[in-house]
């Protein structure tokens, strides 16, 4: 047994007390017995947690921090602060109005029956390791419950802040977004941690879309440069509901986000988009599942990576098309632009046909920095590393520009030139 | 002309590229404000010498040497070169998706200025500027919008090139191709767009296949490029003789003379 599964089972077996109890004794059981993935496992071939693996880390060790002012997004209705997974009112606003927006802690007390119907109903607790251990510790995380016709124009900010002042912490947030039937809402989650600080964040997210109902989610992963970051967004659409996601990885030592989509039933919209950026020693794993398994169902893909230093990316891409379902039409695209001879990236789309009347479309590419393009920018007098910079922000920046104009594109803006050794001068690229 | 008094000095420049030698020898001097022209046929390394001057890395320079106000050019980084005032408008011009027209070039000319201890220009006083600059090749505003190049025809490519040049104002421009692909309307305009920056002070090296060009844009000294080496030299009757009896001859004439 690692350190790690040692750590964990002891904290498991100091908190079994709970409204959840028996689900989470069962994910528990679930998780000592598949035991943290290594690279044997065909999933996790290019990302090895064997570093995870070794350290000992305090459960959502209380704490909170001064202010978070520097993650909070102005125009949002309502925003959420978790500090080492844990709720903090203090850091948070409440709107009002006839939605459950809050921490899953107070649902599980206020709302039992709303959360129950959906939790841990959708996320894999049984064949993935990280997810059936997020379930064993069920605490806390974000509930937002949008009843039938409720629509909110601005974003809920969901904000989750680490801090591990002295040992390591492991945080375990676990959301549950549930949209009703014609309901329209805008999550952002976002992920920060201070400083250089040592800790692992393991978060689930289930989103659950009612008939006709629309959620954009935004996910940015800003992490400290030494922490672990494995989450889960896992999508669950019911007939003629949109779901768009955009993945904004720039964080972490280590970072694997997973987004897995199931079209449950006819006629819905999914699109999911990712951007991930990684420096120095970084490893940026994304992984994405897209389950057709119903007719008329259309999936729109792409994920652009940027690795530099000698950085490792990763983009394995998975589109299921089920023998039922007919009228699909799908794509996915990942692009890829290496900035150093150092730096690796593994990309692998996968389609995976079983119906016969669809329309599918797949591309991979890996390229290095235009020298033409270089040569033009240099020649007007751009400095070399400014316009390395400046050419790497216009492949990123297609992504920038798919998020809506307003306080959220100029964060993830902000994010992205941040990552650019020439920053400064490109601050108004956009 | 002393030597002092010169732009420009090149001296027995030699280039490769993968080995290959494709300048073999290269001998010229440019005076503050003047006009050359330089012509030859396809290949014969014209935009190769133009692009050295500019300092791309491609090629490398075995032997030789270019001194710019009397300092080795050859020592120079792309961005230095263009810092000391040097531009080449590029036979083939780079699209750039991602990276707005303008926003290229005010970033483009903040750096020039930066380096050379002048106060960099705000987005409104550099677009006032633009504007300014863009009616001398009547560029349509609709471009400042686009990405660089991206999607621009081969004549509004050509514009461009020429736009960028009078918001940079170089002291030494090289324009490489300038009018090929252009139609006689956007040939005039661009023609009067690059006399309109004529100066004593602006010197240009205008590489061009056909002598079209020159009818408009009237050079001091003409040169015949063959071979990577300059054979023939002279005043702007030489472009029309090599109108009437093409590169092969008057080539041909310089070769027998040896
Ligand atoms: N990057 C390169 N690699 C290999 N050969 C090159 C390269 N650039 C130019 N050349 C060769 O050098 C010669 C001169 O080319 P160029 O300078 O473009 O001529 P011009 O502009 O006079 O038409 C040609 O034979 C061309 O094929
Ligand atoms: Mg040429």
């Amino acid at each position: 047994m690692t350190e790690l599964t040692q750590s964990l089972r002891e904290s498991f077996t100091q908190r079994t007390n709970g409204p959840l109890r028996l689900l989470r004794e069962a994910a528990f059981a679930r998780f000592a017995k598949l035991g943290l993935p290594t690279t044997q496992d065909e999933d996790w071939k290019y990302t090895s947690l064997a570093a995870l693996a070794q350290m000992r880390f305090e459960l959502a060790a209380e704490a909170t921090v001064h202010d978070v002012d520097r993650w909070t997004l102005s125009d949002a209705a309502v925003r959420l602060t978790f500090v080492n997974g844990r709720y903090r009112p203090e850091l948070s606003s409440r709107a009002p109005g006839g939605a459950f927006i809050g921490s899953l802690s107070a649902a599980l007390v206020e709302r039992p029956e709303l959360v129950e119907r959906e939790l841990a109903r959708h996320a894999d607790s049984h064949g993935d390791a990280l997810t059936a251990l997020n379930t064993a510790f069920i605490e806390d995380g974000a509930f937002v419950h949008l009843p039938a016709g409720a629509a909110l124009q601005a974003p809920i900010h969901l904000l989750y802040v680490s801090t591990a002042p002295g040992k390591p912490t492991l945080s375990q947030p676990r959301n549950l977004i549930v949209a009703g039937a014609n309901s329209q809402a805008t999550v952002v989650e976002t992920y920060a941690g201070l400083d250089n600080e040592v800790y692992f964040t393991n978060a689930v997210t289930e989103v659950v879309l009612g008939d006709n109902a629309r959620v954009d989610h935004y996910k940015l992963q800003a992490e400290s440069a030494r922490a672990f970051h494995v989450a889960l967004t896992q999508i669950h659409q019911g007939r003629d509901s949109r779901f768009s996601s955009h993945s904004v990885a720039l964080g972490a030592a280590l970072a694997r986000n997973e987004v897995r989509a199931l079209f449950a039933s006819e006629g819905s919209e999914c699109t999911l988009n990712g951007l991930y950026m990684a420096t120095g020693k970084q490893h940026l794993d994304n992984r994405t599942l897209i389950d057709h398994k119903s007719p008329r169902c259309t999936s729109r893909e792409l994920y652009k990576g940027v690795l530099d230093g000698h950085s490792r990316g990763v983009f394995s891409g998975r589109v299921l098309v089920r023998q039922d379902a007919q009228k699909t039409d799908a794509s996915q695209t990942n692009k890829n632009l290496l900035l150093s001879d150092d730096a690796i990236v593994d990309t692998k789309p996968q389609l995976e046909i079983f119906a016969d009347d669809v329309k599918c479309a797949h591309g991979a590419a890996v390229g290095q920095l235009d020298e033409n393009a270089l040569f033009y920018l240099r020649s007007r007098g751009i400095g070399q590393e400014a316009a390395r910079s400046l050419l790497t922000y216009a492949f990123a920046s297609e992504m920038v520009n798919l998020v809506p104009l307003g306080p959220l594109r100029a964060r993830v803006r902000d994010l992205v030139t941040s990552k650019l050794p020439a920053f400064e001068r490109l601050k108004e690229a956009a | 002309m002393t030597r002092s008094e010169l732009l420009l000095r090149v001296k027995d420049l030699h280039a490769t590229v993968g080995g290959k030698e494709i300048l073999r020898g290269i001998d010229l001097e440019v005076g503050p404000g003047e006009v050359h022209a330089i012509m030859g046929p396809n290949g014969s390394g014209k935009s190769t010498f133009a692009q050295v001057l500019a300092g791309r890395e491609t090629f490398e320079v075995t032997k030789g040497e270019v001194l710019y106000q009397g300092q080795d050019l050859l020592a120079l980084s792309p961005e230095e070169r263009a810092v000391a005032g040097i531009f080449m408008a590029f036979q083939y011009p780079v699209e750039i998706p991602g990276v707005g027209n303008l926003y290229f070039l005010r970033t483009a000319l903040n750096a020039l200025r930066k380096r050379r201890g002048e106060e960099e220009l705000d987005a409104m006083d550099f677009l006032a500027l633009a504007k300014q600059k863009m009616k001398l090749v009547a560029m349509d505003e609709s471009f400042t919008g686009r990405s660089v190049n991206e999607g621009f025809s081969g004549g509004e490519k050509k514009r461009n090139e020429i736009f960028q040049m009078a918001v940079l104002d170089p002291r030494l421009a090289i324009l490489d191709e300038t009018d090929s692909g252009l139609d006689i309307d956007a040939l005039r305009t661009v023609a009067s767009g690059v006399n309109s920056l004529r100066s004593k002070d602006r010197a240009m090296i205008v590489i061009t296949h056909y002598q079209r060009l020159l009818e408009y844009i009237v050079p001091d000294r003409v040169h015949v490029m063959g071979n990577g080496r300059i054979v023939r030299s002279g005043g702007r009757e030489l472009a029309l003789e090599l109108e009437q009896k093409g590169y092969a001859q008057v080539e041909g004439r310089r070769e027998a003379a040896r």
